[in-house]
């Protein structure tokens, strides 16, 4: 019977699931999809501005770390500081990613994150510096859990789809950053916020120099969250409750797990980690609130966490891998004198390789036999 | 009356990009693909649109109307479908992550049109500077002979460039084609639940191809809407067509995934958008909250179709998911 089923040949190839990889196979896959993807920005980078690519690569790597004595310190901690925001954004998803809510809306908690941030250096800017960082903090946290909540409670309650849920809170949240811009606005009439408290003797809110590095603080206060999140995501039962319901609602339910309280504490967590990306965002490093503060990095953010497969060390490498490269292809638009707008583009395309690179990694193809095996 | 009038006008031209933006992207929902990369391909077909219009008025001395117009809108439509096909591989053929794939093909999209766009005002001389006057001008010819009727109605419905009305038709094709015949059938099995159109013979691969693809196509024309008529022509680096884009995705579910809907909601969502600067006496920073309520109608009809269940105003059942055949 069998033999009589079919004689069509089977497809040339064939997709199956693989088992696992061996880590340093899938490290390979990803360094040849980086290289790869560098390869054919740099035909691209060629065929625009007819530059040499090794230059190209060159002027990149000077425009994250700096060409020369003078400027090498100053551009390296710019790279850091935008890596750790980037970080501290992506470390923020990682909880809600493996619970596989799609928290798509860290833009928006990050501008809340900023505007109550911002607030609070405007309005309070008379309480000691202590007692207004403490403020400053929390009020972020909580602006940010607040707009991460509003999505969880309706996804836990009526199923309401929480993709587009979050997506439409960012642009509410990109409003309300419109809003408050114009009504904080120095000069008047100048529709910018401008540098908060500068000029002023204590210039209060403002993360305070470490060491004469004006970044450190950003970078500790990241790097405890992230190892904080690695642990509590990996070691803690409320990870592990967010792992089991990001397998499988129903197991989580069949195990007793109250799957409507874990969505919500999550999504607390979530939002407010992004929130305090605001928070740092404003305190310590820009000093002043637009309607750019989250920049896109909310979106780029959600990348960097799903390709790190939520595990927040990865993330620091992925996050510096992206900043670098936004960093240099500035770099390169201005040496070459093209639009600095040619760095999205760039990303966009290793972006698309390191995506595509999954697949070889989950799956594997095979290839159709000789015919003999069939005769 | 007059103010009304001004403010319909308005809403119908911003009503037009979003309209094309989101029935593009309801055959893409329909087919089972959420795909968030429609600013960004709405970058790609605005930019692209503008790119062969310039090439073609530089080379000759008396481009032609109707040259102009294929040259752009060819170039939308395919540049844009590119961008479709890009997601299409990813995430069918490679088996990507949805939502990770869209957003970088927007990143990627506002990267390609903002370095064109940029370079080609160099190219021309600075900002402001690129022109493509005879294929704006071919766009935003109107309806000949209704143009004319005077008075409030003529400038209600009949002052508008040919490709407001080509929106509307293209929704209401979109609409027939989705409800009423059996590839529409087709697609929308696929995206409700793909593993019974594959058992029903449906060739779920290539629907999901096709959809997004040509889904994506029509997006782009709202691109290539926003560039040759909205801002006549010239091109600009401020971020526009990406919250445009982003609020195609809102029309989306504020049309429960009917293109029919996307007609009124479109203009609906320009009015909500446009209201602001008819209302008297209210600072510039409250014109920024007015602004929200394109987003708050959104969400709050998101939840709304949440609560009622309704079969019909469901987002269709495997948007987002992933199909691959030896997973079952």
């Amino acid at each position: 019977m069998a033999a009589a089923v079919s004689h069509k040949k089977d497809p040339l190839i064939r997709i199956a699931r693989r088992d696992s990889m061996p880590l340093w196979k899938s490290v390979l896959v990803r360094v040849i999809a980086v290289i790869a993807s560098l390869l054919v920005a740099g035909i691209i980078i060629y065929l625009l501005t007819g530059a040499s690519p090794l230059n190209v690569y060159k002027s990149m790597l000077q425009g994250a770390f700096g060409n020369n004595s003078a400027n090498y310190s100053q551009k390296t901690w710019q790279t850091i500081r935008d890596t750790m925001m980037l970080l501290c954004i992506a470390v923020g998803l990682a909880p809600a990613f493996k619970m596989k809510f799609w928290n798509i809306g860290a833009e928006g908690q990050v501008l809340v994150g900023g505007i109550v941030t911002a607030a609070c250096m405007i309005y309070f800017k008379d309480l000691p510096p202590v007692l207004l960082f403490i403020v400053m903090f929390l009020g972020s946290l909580l602006a940010g859990a607040l707009w991460g909540l509003l999505p969880a409670v309706f996804k836990s309650k009526w199923n309401t789809n929480e993709t587009l849920f979050t997506l439409m809170m960012n642009y509410v949240a990109l409003q309300l950053t419109s809003f408050c811009v114009a009504k904080w606005e120095n000069p008047v009439g100048s529709n910018k916020v401008g540098i908060i408290n500068q000029g002023v003797e204590n210039q209060q809110g403002w993360f305070p120099a470490i060491f004469g590095q004006d970044y450190l603080l950003n970078v500790i206060l990241v790097m405890a969250v992230t190892v904080g999140m690695f642990f509590y995501l990996k070691y803690s039962k409320q990870g592990y409750e967010i792992s089991v319901i990001g397998d499988s609602q129903n197991t989580a339910r069949y195990a007793g797990i109250n799957v409507n309280k874990v969505i919500i504490r999550t999504m607390l967590i979530s939002g407010a980690v992004c929130g305090m990306a605001g928070f740092i965002t404003v305190a310590g490093s820009s000093h002043t609130i637009s309607t750019s503060t989250a920049g896109g990095k909310g979106f780029t953010a959600i990348i960097v966490a799903w390709l790190a497969k939520f595990n927040t060390f990865t993330m620091i490498l992925i996050a510096l891998l992206i900043t670098v490269l936004d960093k240099g292809a500035i770099q390169v638009a201005t040496e070459f004198n093209i639009s600095k707008d040619m760095s999205n583009m760039i990303t966009g395309i290793i972006l698309f390789f390191i995506i595509g690179s999954e697949f070889f990694i989950n799956y594997r193809l095979i290839f159709r036999k000789k015919e003999k095996e069939a005769a | 009356m007059g103010g009304f009038v001004t403010l319909f006008q308005q809403a119908v031209a911003f009503g037009t990009i979003i309209m094309f933006g989101a029935v593009g992207e309801i055959i893409t929902e329909k087919s089972g693909n959420l795909n968030l990369g429609v600013p960004g391909i709405m970058y790609l077909g605005g930019i692209s649109s503008l790119l062969g219009a310039f090439f073609y008025e530089n080379s000759t001395d008396n481009p032609i109307p109707i040259v102009c117009v294929l040259i752009a809108a060819v170039c939308a439509f395919l540049a844009s479908a590119l961008g479709g096909l890009i997601f299409s591989f990813l995430t069918i053929t490679l088996r990507a992550n949805q939502n990770v794939t869209g957003l970088t093909l927007t990143i990627f999209g506002s990267g390609v049109a903002n370095f064109f766009g940029g370079s080609l005002n160099q190219l021309s001389g600075g900002v402001g500077q690129l022109r493509v006057p005879a294929t704006s001008d071919a766009f935003r010819a109107q309806l000949p002979g209704l143009s004319n009727i005077g008075g409030d109605i003529g400038k209600l419905f009949f002052q508008y460039g040919w490709l407001a009305y080509v929106a509307i038709l293209v929704a209401i094709l979109a609409q027939v084609y989705l409800s009423r015949t059996r590839t529409g059938l087709n697609l929308r099995a696929v995206g409700e639940n793909p593993a019974t159109a594959d058992a029903a013979g449906a060739n779920v691969t290539l629907y999901k191809y096709l959809a997004t693809c040509i889904g994506a196509g029509i997006s782009g024309l709202g691109g290539l809407y926003y560039v040759m008529d909205f801002t006549q022509g010239k091109w600009a680096n401020d971020g526009t067509i990406e919250s445009l884009g982003w609020l195609a995705v809102a029309l989306v579910i504020f049309t429960t995934w009917r293109p029919k809907n996307a007609i009124w909601g479109s203009y609906l969502f320009g009015l909500l958008y446009w209201v602001y600067m008819y209302i008297v006496g209210i600072s510039r920073a409250s014109q920024e909250l007015f602004k929200m309520l394109p987003y708050v109608v959104t969400i709050v009809v998101l939840i709304i179709i949440s609560l009622r269940k309704k079969r019909e105003n469901q987002p269709p059942e495997a948007l987002g998911l992933p199909y691959f055949r030896e997973d079952r």
